[in-house]
């Protein structure tokens, strides 16, 4: 039998199998040219997305390549639970730079019991990647997160201070991603570059990927802070006139403790979060991190330090 | 007024994608467009527009400029300049879309050709009251030599110039003599006012003259997904599987994984693996979603093949119909990034599909005039030029004329000291150019 006269007939193929395969040819390919690659993972939907495709592109074997949770020690303890789990489900390999151990290393300054995290992040990864000597680092980003990841490249370049320069971005052509740097430079590898939020969450449904449980609608005790519903916890406390309230919520991102926001949500299964994404009027990060908040161009600035 | 001529092959199983880059000069108002496009069919967040609002006002450029949308960078916001592609995406109930809003800027030709490389259409925008422009003309020049087929054009700003006829009219025959040139198959002609709205998505009565569909019914019409497959119909039937990586088998055995190209890859299907020329029959197709009797163009897939080969990250599983040509020596056409000229002699590293191998120019054999399209002898490519390079590369490639498979017929050529990429090539030279 020749293909010309295959009766077989291929089946129809739609937007979400499209951005599926695109993002299992980055991960091989980035795997293919680089050394040392590494997957970052942090609990949230993008991240169990990324794992799943790279699981999904190298199977039925392990991964080529292990896993690195950066910790900002300020963590929802259902996604510590739920990372600890998948991974020893997996049997895969997982690495924690802590942002923790570099404060306590007198790497980073600690902003103290009640400060924000999320910036120290960059240290402990800039530092991990050096130790441990990875010249590629997979990230769950998405270009229609913010206005800086809409500009970045698949393959981002970051030298060896672990910086992003967005006016020397490499061109980047068909599907000809290069991976080779220099020693001390790495990249960014970003396979879910093209996923949209809704995308993302049709994705988890058709595959029945596992998530945490703060994803979905529950009572928790909160605390209102310009315009954000942060959770209680040992590092978020009551200011000044601010009240303990009990309402009924869920994220829409995970993230540090103490700048990712919840939304008011009855959303407690998948179809009904796909509803709820679709109507949405407020952004992802704009409903919920504190961290994009500080300036027009947060995401860039941080970026061009190293972040993710 | 709407001039439309036979579509390109069609690609049903993924018409419910559609990739498109911008072009236009500085100042025509591309990124405007680009935000109008999004607001009005409602793809931006209530704390989106309201970010946008802010930072025109914080610069007193007004109550929201749109071009703000996608002009995202510092930079790019204190010039009033695009910069580099910004990816964005929209979703209609007709279809979803992949936006690459490229800059108009010649210093920036290389990221312009990153967003056009991968579009099935491209959506050009032109100043009305000044006619088609120069940077404008070499980037539809460009897009063209990377297969783009399918133009929408905007006649934007013609709120500026009172919606008269004579100005339309002229965007339109500036637009069909280039057509003609750059082998374009549709082409579609929109009078719009991008700040305004009109037409966009939203049916204007300015233009009553007009009758054809607005930009949005436009982009929800056009044919999509022939990017990355087959172009033409020589070429049918022509299965590309370009291995990206061998996979064990935890009962023994492997399987080579790759991304389908060309046509279809079935179980049963006699191939031949290049540049060995060793053949096999595929024994088990998986798929993303586990193993299928048959993987569609653009599916991730691996396969197993009948016979025990040696086969490596770099060669390629084809169909026994149409195979690639096997060479060392490449023609190519090239489109020339690098700081310092290219020359005869030039050592660089080619990506091709999986393999990447030295290569070396043996001849600049000609510089194209982008005004005319023709080619005439040269010694060097300067920054932003295109020309025809003759390549001698290590190792063997495997190739189709980019004419027939931009998968296949495409590489980039990498600077093996900096690593940067410097170039972008076309394996022949397309038919649309022409030798003085």
């Amino acid at each position: 039998m020749t293909a010309s006269d295959a009766a077989v007939p291929v089946e129809r193929i739609d937007h979400l199998d499209l951005l599926e395969s695109h993002a299992i040819f980055i991960i091989r390919e980035v795997a293919a040219e680089c050394e040392r690659p590494v997957l970052l993972f942090s609990g949230g939907k993008d991240s169990a997305v990324l794992l799943h495709l790279a699981l999904k592109a190298f199977a039925p074997g392990k991964l080529p390549f292990p896993v690195m949770h950066v910790d900002t020690g300020h963590n929802f303890p259902e996604v510590i639970d739920y990372r600890d789990a998948l991974i020893e489900t997996l049997g895969e390999r997982l690495i924690v730079a802590s942002v923790q151990e570099a404060i306590d290393k007198g790497r980073v300054a600690d902003p103290g019991p009640f400060g924000m995290r999320n910036r120290l992040q960059t240290t402990a990864l800039l530092d991990a990647i050096n130790e441990h000597r990875f010249d590629a680092a997979f990230g769950g980003a998405r270009r229609d997160e913010d206005k800086a990841r809409a500009k970045e490249r698949v393959l981002s370049f970051r030298d060896a201070f672990g910086q992003w320069d967005p006016r020397k971005q490499r061109p980047e052509l068909w599907q000809l991603y290069q991976g080779k740097v220099s020693p001390g430079e790495h990249l960014r590898g970003f396979p879910l570059s093209d996923w949209t939020e809704l995308d993302i969450w049709q994705y988890i449904g058709r595959e029945h990927i596992e998530l945490p449980t703060i994803y979905f609608s529950h009572q928790r005790e909160i605390i209102e802070r310009d315009g954000m519903l942060l959770a209680l916890s040992e590092w978020v406390q009551p200011r000044d006139g601010e009240q303990i309230e009990t309402r009924t919520v869920r994220f829409r991102t995970v993230g540090d403790a103490t700048c990712t926001g919840s939304v008011e949500s009855f959303a407690s299964t998948i179809e009904d979060i796909i509803a709820e994404t679709a109507t949405s009027t407020i952004s992802e990060r704009g409903a919920t991190r504190a961290d994009d908040k500080f300036s027009e161009t947060a995401m860039e600035d941080r970026k061009r330090e190293g972040y993710f | 007024m709407t001039t439309a001529t036979s579509a390109p092959v069609e690609h049903p199983e993924v018409m419910d994608l559609l990739r498109f880059a911008t072009i236009g000069s500085v100042d025509d108002g591309k990124s405007t467009l680009i935000g109008r496009l999004l607001v009005d069919t409602r793809q931006l967040f209530d704390d989106q527009i309201d970010a946008v609002a802010q930072a025109s006002r914080d610069r007193g450029v007004g109550d929201l400029d749109l071009s703000f949308v996608t002009d995202g960078l510092r930079a790019e916001r204190e010039q009033g300049i695009t910069i580099d592609v910004a990816y964005r995406y929209a979703a209609t109930p007709k279809r979803k879309f992949v936006i690459a809003d490229c800059p108009g800027h010649v210093q920036y030709t290389a990221n312009m050709a990153t967003g056009a490389s991968t579009a099935d259409l491209a959506l050009v925008v032109v100043d009305a009251t000044s006619g088609l422009k120069e940077q404008t003309r070499r980037h539809l020049c460009i897009a063209s030599l990377l297969g783009v087929r399918q133009l929408i054009v905007c006649a934007n700003k013609m709120d500026e110039g009172n919606w008269r006829f004579p100005l339309y009219e002229r965007v339109v025959a500036q637009m069909t003599a280039l057509a003609e040139m750059l082998e374009i198959e549709s082409l579609t002609v929109i009078p719009i006012s991008a700040l305004h709205g009109d037409n966009v998505v939203e049916r204007s009565n300015a233009a009553p003259y007009y009758e054809g569909p607005t930009v949005l019914e436009a982009l929800e019409s056009a044919p999509a997904g022939g990017w990355a497959g087959v172009h033409g119909e020589a070429a049918e039937e022509a299965t590309r599987l370009p291995v990206q990586w061998v996979l064990r088998q935890p009962g023994g055995g492997r399987t080579y994984a790759g991304m389908v190209d060309g046509a279809p890859i079935r179980v049963g299907e006699e191939i031949i693996v290049l540049p060995s020329g060793l053949t096999s029959t595929v024994t088990e197709v998986r798929t993303p979603s586990g193993l299928a009797p048959a993987a569609a163009v653009g599916l991730s897939v691996s396969v197993a093949l009948a016979d025990d080969l040696d086969v490596a990250r770099g060669d390629m599983i084809v169909g026994r119909a149409n195979p690639p040509r096997v060479t060392n020596d490449i023609e190519a056409t090239i489109c020339w990034f690098g700081t310092a000229p290219l020359t005869q002699g030039s050592r660089l590293r080619v990506k091709h599909t999986t393999r990447s191998t030295p290569g070396i120019v043996t001849a600049i054999s000609s510089l194209l005039d982008v005004n005319d399209l023709t080619l005439a002898g040269a010694s060097e490519l300067v920054a932003n030029e295109i020309g025809v390079v003759q390549l001698t590369t290590a190792d063997p490639l495997v190739v189709d004329a980019y004419g027939s498979n931009r998968i296949t017929g495409s590489f980039v050529l990498i600077d093996p000291v900096t690593n940067i990429t410097v170039a972008a090539g076309m394996v022949g030279i397309p038919t649309l150019l022409h030798r003085s």
